[in-house]
């Protein structure tokens, strides 16, 4: 549902799979990352609720999987593919520890991309009285399919709670850059290579 | 990519195998007939052919027409033609009419060479695998080494479905609609039913109507009217019917009153007046028997462990005869597989005969991923 976007986090997301591995990619829009990864040669199915992207993933040689998320990945086995990825979709679902949950079950591991709520210029655009609209918020109050606003802080906690662990992290700004300090102000765009815990 | 247009006039042909098929149920026919169509041209490599099959009551006329009956309309030409969907200025179609049929093919009205009389009943039970043996003699026959995609709804997606675990290297995709890995119990019941109905209908004779110049036409409407109304879906009766009455309608009688009554009479005098009640039988039974995981435990995913071929599964919501669900059975074992799948659950209010429909989206889907089988 963010296709229109610059999918600046795909080169993270593809810097942490290799040749030969499978993925399975959740919400993914018209398969522009499967595609990405295809050509770095993984195996690559893709999940998605829309119609219209359904449609256009199929278009575009994909694997893809018309299925809603919220339902959860009943049909998947465990352990069925390397990497599981959920890119800027974790913010538009109600069910978050459901789907992290079973992202970890289906998944040896799994890669989570969000908007960080608590980017500066949204803490601003708070402070100012309103809320945020930017490059990763890009969505005005009543229209968004956002539901769920949280920052990076509130991430990680969640991952304690629910025992995963946090293997590794890259954060972005909203230009696409690499940010490597004060990430949860300078953080607008944060993605996350998570595994069970233990 | 021209516009859609119609194949236009078509010939169906009939090709003698004189090489006996050995049958599931242990019948060998020496020999046997099968009467098929093709559109398009083959071409060089002879690797752009694609094999529809076809469901229950269809046949090998699949598109186009026949030049002395222009309203005798394939049964799915608004899926195939040029610049259609199914796109024959790039494949090369295949349509026949299986084993068991009764449209040309080798079936129970065909006389049996032991006695030169009607098969009728002692035509062989024949089994989705037969077909698929049958249709592969065909396709040898044609120089057709390995089908570019074999395509079927319903029963005929059980067959796309069939090729890949038994001739997997001669499939290259395989497009799945609106079908299920098998039948439940209550999809056998609803069979049992309609074949009941013909069963002891008087006129069936134990299946030598043909000696007595006769046919089960009561029994056969009954299956019909039985069946048709597992093609549709409540929301589209309700919309199409309702409560509505025929305008002649008396009252408190058992005459035709409500219009669904109406309609479900004329559809299952139509078919009976022509369908073959041994072919139903036949049908329906191949039906009941398909479960291609039965030799593999009752696991799916083992008996898809061998298929190469690349998969498009296709359901719509209003499907209560073989549901999504029972589609998601048939990608799940894919994707356990790791073999490429895609997969769309479409809108639709027709229920099980939406696979026959002119719907936009559907037939968008089906010509995105044709678009990406190479010839």
């Amino acid at each position: 549902m963010t296709h229109a976007l610059k999918r600046q986090d795909f080169d993270v997301i593809a810097s942490w799979m290799k040749s030969g591995e499978s993925v399975l990619d959740l919400g993914c829009g018209e398969g522009e990352l499967l595609r990405l990864l295809a050509g770095r040669g993984l195996r690559g199915w893709g999940v998605e609720r829309d119609p219209g992207h359904v449609l256009a993933a199929i278009e575009n040689g994909v694997n893809v999987i018309q299925s809603d998320l919220e339902a959860g990945l009943a049909g998947f086995e465990d352990d069925a593919f390397d990497h599981v990825v959920l890119s800027r979709t974790l913010q538009t679902m109600r069910h978050t520890q459901q789907i992290l949950a079973e992202m970890l079950r289906v998944g040896r591991e799994a890669v989570v991309s969000f908007p960080n709520f608590a980017y500066w210029k949204n803490r601003m655009a708070v402070l100012g009285g309103r809320m945020p609209v930017s490059e990763d918020l890009p969505y005005q109050w009543y229209d968004t399919p956002n539901v769920r606003f949280f920052t990076m802080l509130d991430f990680e906690s969640l991952c304690e709670g629910m025992g995963v662990a946090i293997r590794d992290r890259q954060v972005l700004d909203e230009r696409g850059a690499l940010v490597t300090e004060e990430h949860n102000f300078l953080g607008s765009l944060a993605v996350y290579r998570i595994g069970r815990g233990g | 990519m021209s516009e859609p247009r119609s194949i236009g006039p078509v010939t169906a042909r009939r090709l003698l195998f004189t090489e006996p098929i050995d049958l599931a149920a242990g019948v060998t026919l020496p020999q046997w007939e099968l009467v098929y169509e093709t559109y398009g041209a083959l071409n060089a490599e002879k690797s752009n052919a694609i094999l529809i099959c076809h469901a229950l009551s269809g046949h090998h006329h699949v598109a186009g027409h026949y030049a002395d009956e222009p309203k005798n309309v394939g049964w799915w030409d608004n899926m195939i033609g040029p610049g259609k969907p199914i796109d024959t200025d790039r494949f090369f179609v295949v349509g026949v009419n299986n084993l068991g049929g009764c449209h040309g093919s080798t079936g129970p009205s065909s006389p049996n060479p032991a006695t030169g009389e009607p098969w009728g009943a002692d035509f062989p039970v024949v089994t989705v695998g037969d077909w698929i043996k049958a249709q592969a003699r065909l396709a040898d026959a044609l120089g057709i080494e390995q089908w570019a995609a074999v395509v079927g709804g319903s029963l005929g997606g059980m067959q796309a479905l069939q090729w890949t675990i038994d001739l997997p290297e001669r499939v290259r995709h395989a497009l799945v609609i609106a079908a299920a890995p098998k039948l439940t119990a209550e999809n056998i019941a609803f069979n049992d039913v309609a074949r009941q109905a013909i069963l002891t209908d008087p006129d069936f004779h134990g299946g030598h109507f043909y000696r007595y110049g006769t046919r089960p036409a009561r029994g056969l409407r009954l299956a019909r009217m039985l069946g048709h109304i597992t093609y549709l879906s409540d929301d589209q009766m309700a919309e199409k019917f309702g409560r509505k009455r025929r305008p002649s309608a008396g009252s408190y009688g058992f005459g035709v009153e409500f219009e669904v009554e109406s309609y479900l009479r004329y559809q299952g005098d139509k078919f009976a007046g022509w369908f073959d009640a041994n072919t139903y039988l036949l049908m329906t039974k191949a039906l009941d028997y398909f479960d291609p995981a039965e030799p593999f435990g009752g696991d799916l995913a083992a008996a898809l462990a061998g298929a190469t071929a690349k998969f498009l599964v296709l359901s719509f919501t209003t499907d209560w005869r073989f549901s999504p669900a029972r589609s998601r059975e048939i990608v799940n074992a894919l994707v356990k597989n790791k073999h490429a799948v895609s997969y769309a659950e479409i809108a639709s209010q027709h229920g099980h005969d939406s696979f026959l429909m002119d719907d936009r989206y559907y037939h968008a889907v089906m010509a995105a991923y044709l678009r990406n089988v190479g010839t």
